[in-house]
């Protein structure tokens, strides 16, 4: 919302600076997007008087124009604008004036004429293009009125304004008007607010009701139609103090009736609109709505199409204008228009916000419309045009109005306990001091003691119950004054279970040297498909954005593993030679419930505001607190319907020196954190993975991961030309079997027996078969056993290999011999043998 | 005595000093301790000796040669020492290796900054008796926004402000849910903040994100005031940004909250007199805050006579990007490694 600060000055006595002013708004509530200065700086820059123009001789395209600038001799100025005319009076930068762009004003030749300055058009001035009025909009800014050349161009059009930008909160849709600001600027700096006179005096011989009758079809959507009428319009431009504050505040001047109607929509915040009442067929104005898929042609000349719920305005045989959004081109005002209707009136928010979605059309009407407007403004509204169209001369006011109005029920006071606000904002404010500040926001206060009974004024809807009033009476206290305490009281700080097993797992991995990754939730559906992840497991039981921003984010990712592979691929395309990664997040997928609930975005925008249907299920019914609760994570009955969130873990890295066990070691000492230790299973069918590289991760018998070397398909595709090892882990498994627990052993006080053992095996033969077999053998006292090397070569033999063990015997009650460990050591081998065909290797 | 023996003993001495001159390596030393006090050594034969002498002659013979035994191990001693010490400083200079070549690090991970940020204002939370609490990702309408007090026309439900699964689920757009969802499970009091991630759709660029995360924080007691809530988030700033920092608060709205609040806090890098991280102004706007409305306590059945609560709300890219001076939102899901290896 821009606001002009001399514009609010009219209403309210304002002696403080801009910054002051801003810095007092904003702690009193009113927020800004920033401060415009207008006229600022403009040196040099002066009016002149076109003396003469004259084709340029070495240019279709250019003029030679003498100006008078004042004392010294008229200058030669060469312009390409083709709008000036002798007599003209312009704005003239001089040699040596810099414009608000910062471009500096030199002597110029332009095609071999001497330029000795520059006639400025309003944009150059700084004006946005679409505020500029139409007729100097493509060429020099042409003055009304006359002028002494020479003066200070920004003095002698009162240029110099500081407009400030006020960021309007959805709350206060009073504020989208010049006196709404005014009123909270009053209440800031405690100041009488005066409203502009309203009263015309203009007595005409005839009554509204004898050129117009108003009939309204649909009372809810349209609760006052204010019709006045005015004749003898004279169509002109509107004079320049008014055509400035629009300017200044957004909108573009067209002539004296719109402006004025433009004018009083920014000052009160109350949409308005001018028909040419030639055009009212009957005389006869019906609010109704439209025909289904009826036509019709708007202001701007779009033809658009109606819903049978949407509002027009219509005379006696065809509709001139929809309510609220836009006026009918049939309907406009033209420049012989001599008698013209002015509508004022309060439509159906929701109505107008539907209407203004359906249609693709905002308008600054149906902007302050669809927030809310009270009836009782537009009185207010409707006299202050009649007031100004009388003060611009721009024709004669017709008595009185057609005024349909059902009235309002007298609106209740709000009770307000001095002592509620007090607990809420925990100060000692007196009753006499919130009624002051009530008061200065135009409230009407009543009661006394603890009990006020408070009348908001009726721009304010918002107002509704006392807390939005403790509200009012705090900003205007203002929020710095209030007290700082530090809350009592207080329990003792506690974080969800899965969490702080995540914090540990981050801890682990990140002190192996992984960095932690975050990736979007949602991802393409296609990703599965290029990480070849297998369709078991419910990994295309997609989460379904309606309105995703595009194919690559329109699901909610179902695993973490091909955002990993992005993940090192890019790392990879920008010559990151090694990397190690993990991400731990949520997976998603859809309830079983949902399934079938196959809505689309279409059907959502239609239905009118999105939210309705929900409103319906949930608002009414309060979902009932379902007691099952895992690690602070709260659920409700409605719950159901929501997807199943699970917490998963993807880790993966390339680089030199790295393989297949980096990883697998990296993912046993995670667990080992854990108190874990899951059950490796060879996986020769995931086709991420290479099939003779790849493992599964069994937990009490469930699978709860798979990782190993990339598939190299895999990692072409996304663009990783080394050999990458990756995989994913259920983090909540994980979590749900950690022990965490540590319960102390005693230290050994006997010494121990250690024996290395090198068993020639078959290929075929597991690490794992191999070690079961030593450790089931391995008598009581085998307290360790641990492989150490793996051999393939000339001396071992084609398909077979050499694995090294160390075993630790070690008595607790006392010192072993070598001798009694030597005679489990040779059972052990006995059994090997027996079982594996392991043959030991001399070492 | 025998003044032969008295000589020989004088002979032996002089040549030990001269050999222990002489030598230079430390097993010189040893052949000189072998010499003349080794089994077969000079001084050795003369004790030997000794055993055919007058007893008198034996007692002066004795204590001479003790000396002489005594002197030469000393010397011995002496020699070796110093031999020690040259040895080890010519191994030493041989040795030296320059301290200046990199040292052999540990390859350490590190968190993504994000989760470094959450951690950060967690526990700073945490401290102050905080808990954490955690809700889903997908979320209900209700949850969302309906139970928050949001109007049934606010405009942050549109199609083009939320990410919508069904008519009745949507991507959370804040984890305010969360704050719901422990209403509905638990009595007052409560203290919790739930960090997480959120959702809206913005288009990304070097601002935006489509993707985000928030820490929210919600205190319902008895007697908790606006003035609770100003100091608490004041302490909040502090330990996050420094103690030097001072905050205001600025009206605002929120739906779930009445009064509403805006937490600017002077800026940490200026100091307030302005400079391009406070955009010139000195402040910079940190969290959305405010009592919570009552419609929203209602919600949880929490008799809003009897207790008050505040709610707050901050974006973790936001503080991450002024904390570490990040130019880019989009650097923080681009996961470059020379990226997130600044923040070990």
């Amino acid at each position: 919302m821009l606001v002009p600060l001399n514009w609010i000055k009219e209403y309210v006595d304002i002696d403080a600076g801009i910054d002051e002013f801003c810095e007092r708004m904003i702690m009193s509530g009113s927020n800004l997007e920033g401060v415009r200065t207008y006229g600022e700086g403009l040196h040099k820059i002066v009016i002149g008087k076109v003396l003469s123009v004259k084709p340029h001789e070495n240019s279709d395209h250019l003029v030679v124009g003498l100006v008078e600038v004042g004392a010294e001799a008229p200058v030669q100025i060469v312009t390409g604008a083709q709008n000036v005319t002798e007599g003209a009076y312009v704005p003239v930068a001089l040699v040596g004036s810099v414009l608000p762009d910062g471009l500096k004003i030199k002597k110029g030749r332009l095609r071999g004429v001497d330029s000795y300055g520059m006639m400025c058009s309003a944009q150059e001035l700084g004006f946005d293009d679409k505020v500029v009025p139409i007729a100097h909009k493509d060429g020099i800014w042409l003055l009304e009125g006359e002028y002494e050349p020479g003066t200070d161009f920004a003095e002698a059009v009162g240029l110099r304004n500081d407009v400030v930008d006020f960021e309007i909160t959805p709350n206060r849709p009073d504020c989208l008007s010049i006196i709404g600001m005014a009123r909270e600027a009053a209440a800031t700096f405690d100041k009488k607010l005066r409203l502009p006179d309203t009263r015309v005096n203009d007595a005409h011989e005839k009554k509204a009701s004898d050129f117009i009758s108003v009939e309204v079809k649909n009372p809810e959507l349209c609760s006052r139609y204010i019709a006045r009428v005015v004749t003898d319009v004279k169509i002109e431009q509107s004079p320049w103090w008014m055509q400035k504050r629009l300017m200044l505040a957004g909108m573009r001047p067209i002539n004296n009736i719109v402006d004025i109607t433009n004018y009083v929509l920014l000052e009160y915040g109350h949409p308005l609109h001018a028909f040419d009442i030639r055009t009212v067929e009957g005389g006869k104005i019906i609010v109704d709505t439209a025909e289904e898929g009826e036509k019709f042609v708007t202001l701007d000349g779009s033809e658009r199409l109606m819903s049978g719920d949407t509002l027009m305005i219509k005379d006696a045989a065809k509709p001139i204008g929809i309510a609220g959004v836009m006026g009918g081109l049939n309907s406009e005002i033209q420049n012989d228009t001599e008698t013209i209707l002015i509508e004022c009136a309060c439509f159906n928010s929701d109505c107008i916000r539907l209407t203004s979605k359906k249609l693709g059309l905002r308008t600054e009407a149906s902007a302050r419309y669809e927030k809310g407007i009270s009836p009782e403004l537009a009185k207010e509204a409707a006299d202050r045009v009649c007031a100004l169209i009388v003060l611009l001369g721009a024709g004669r006011v017709v008595s009185g109005a057609v005024d349909i109005y059902a009235g309002q029920a007298a609106p209740e006071p709000i009770k307000l306990r001095v002592s509620r606000v007090n607990k809420v904002l925990g100060g000692e404010m007196s009753g006499a001091l919130i009624k002051s500040y009530l008061e200065r926001l135009e409230m009407k206060v009543a009661g006394a003691g603890d009990s006020l009974e408070v009348l908001p004024h009726y721009t304010r809807l918002d107002l509704k119950e006392e807390v939005d009033l403790i509200e009012e009476a705090a900003r205007i206290h203002g929020y710095d004054k209030l007290g700082v305490t530090l809350p009592g009281g207080g329990g003792i700080a506690v974080k969800p279970r899965s969490r702080s097993l995540c914090d540990a797992a981050r801890g682990a991995l990140t002190g192996m040297g992984y960095n932690e990754i975050q990736t979007y939730s949602f991802v393409s559906p296609k990703g599965v498909e290029t990480a070849r992840i297998p369709e078991e497991g419910g990994t295309r039981d997609f989460v379904r954005l309606i309105n995703p921003l595009g194919e690559e984010n329109s699901v909610m990712r179902t695993v973490l593993l091909p955002n990993l592979l992005e993940v090192l691929g890019r790392n990879y395309s920008r010559n990151i030679e090694a990397a190690r990664a993990f991400e731990i997040g949520n997976t998603f997928r859809m309830a079983p419930a949902s399934a079938a609930d196959g809505i689309t975005a279409a059907a959502l925008s239609t239905s009118g505001g999105v939210v309705s249907a929900a409103n319906d299920t949930a608002a009414n019914s309060l979902p009932t607190v379902a007691l099952s609760t895992s690690g602070g994570v709260v659920s409700t009955a409605d719950d159901a319907e929501l997807p199943k969130e699970r917490i998963s873990m993807s880790i993966g890295l390339y680089g030199n020196g790295v393989g297949f066990f980096t990883l697998k070691g990296a993912l046993e000492t995670l667990f080992g954190t854990f108190g874990l230790t899951p059950e490796y299973r060879a996986e020769r069918d995931a086709p991420t993975y290479h099939p003779g590289r790849c493992a599964a991760v069994y937990l009490d018998g469930e699978r709860i991961g798979t990782f190993g070397e990339l598939h190299p398909d895999a990692a072409r595709r996304y663009g990783i030309g080394v050999r990458c090892y990756v995989g994913e882990v259920d983090m909540e498994s994980v979590a749900g079997k950690a022990d965490v627990m540590r319960y102390y052993r005693p230290l050994p006080k006997y010494p121990s027996v250690d024996r290395d053992m090198a068993l020639v095996v078959d290929e075929e033969v597991t690490v794992r078969e191999l070690t079961d077999v030593i450790r089931s053998h391995g008598g009581k006292i085998l307290e360790s056993v641990k492989m150490f090397d793996v051999y393939r070569g000339k001396q071992i033999g084609e398909g077979k290999k050499s694995v090294a063990f160390n075993l630790v015997y070690r008595s607790a009650e006392r010192t072993l011999t070598d001798e009694e460990a030597a005679l489990e050591y040779e059972k052990t081998l006995t059994a090997l043998s027996e079982k594996l065909g392991a043959v030991l290797r001399d070492i | 005595m025998s003044e032969i023996q008295s000589e020989q003993l004088k002979a032996i001495l002089r040549e030990a000093d001269e050999r222990l001159e002489s030598a230079s390596v430390k097993a010189d030393v040893e052949d000189v301790r072998i010499r003349v006090l080794g089994k077969k050594g000079s001084l050795t034969a003369i004790l030997r000796s000794m055993g055919s002498l007058a007893p008198e002659e034996r007692k002066e013979l004795g204590r001479l040669a003790n000396e002489a035994r005594a002197e030469i191990e000393e010397k011995l001693s002496l020699k070796f020492e110093e031999l020690t010490r040259s040895e080890q400083t010519a191994r030493f200079a041989g040795e030296a290796i320059d301290v200046t070549e990199p040292g052999e690090r540990i390859h350490l991970g590190v968190r993504h900054p994000i989760t470094l940020t959450i951690d950060e204002i967690s526990n700073i939370f945490m401290n102050m008796g905080f808990s954490i609490a955690e809700g889903p990702e997908v979320e209900t309408v209700f949850n969302n926004f309906d139970a928050l007090n949001a109007a049934p026309n606010h405009p942050s439900r549109d199609l083009s402000d939320t990410f919508y699964i069904t008519k009745n689920t949507l991507l959370r757009t804040q984890t305010s849910p969360v704050q719901v969802r422990t209403l509905m499970k638990e009595k007052p009091p409560i203290k919790v903040i739930s960090p997480g991630r959120c959702f809206r759709t913005d288009t990304p660029d070097a601002t935006h994100s489509p993707m985000f995360h928030q820490v929210e924080g919600l205190i319902v007691d008895e007697n908790i005031t606006m003035a609770d809530l100003k100091e608490t988030l004041d302490a909040f700033a502090k330990r996050m940004f420094g103690e030097g920092v001072t905050t205001k608060f600025r009206p605002h709205f929120f739906p779930f909250t009445e009064p509403s609040a805006e937490m600017d806090m002077s800026c940490f890098k200026c100091g307030g007199t302005g400079c391009r991280v406070c955009k010139g102004s000195g402040w910079i706007e940190i969290l959305g805050c405010g009592m919570v409305h009552p419609n929203v306590l209602k919600v949880g059945g929490v008799d809003t006579e009897k207790y008050t609560g505040f709610a707050f709300g901050m974006g973790v890219e936001r503080i991450a990007m002024l904390k570490h001076g990040i130019d880019d939102i989009r650097l923080f899901y681009e996961n470059d490694m020379r990226f997130i290896e600044q923040f070990k």
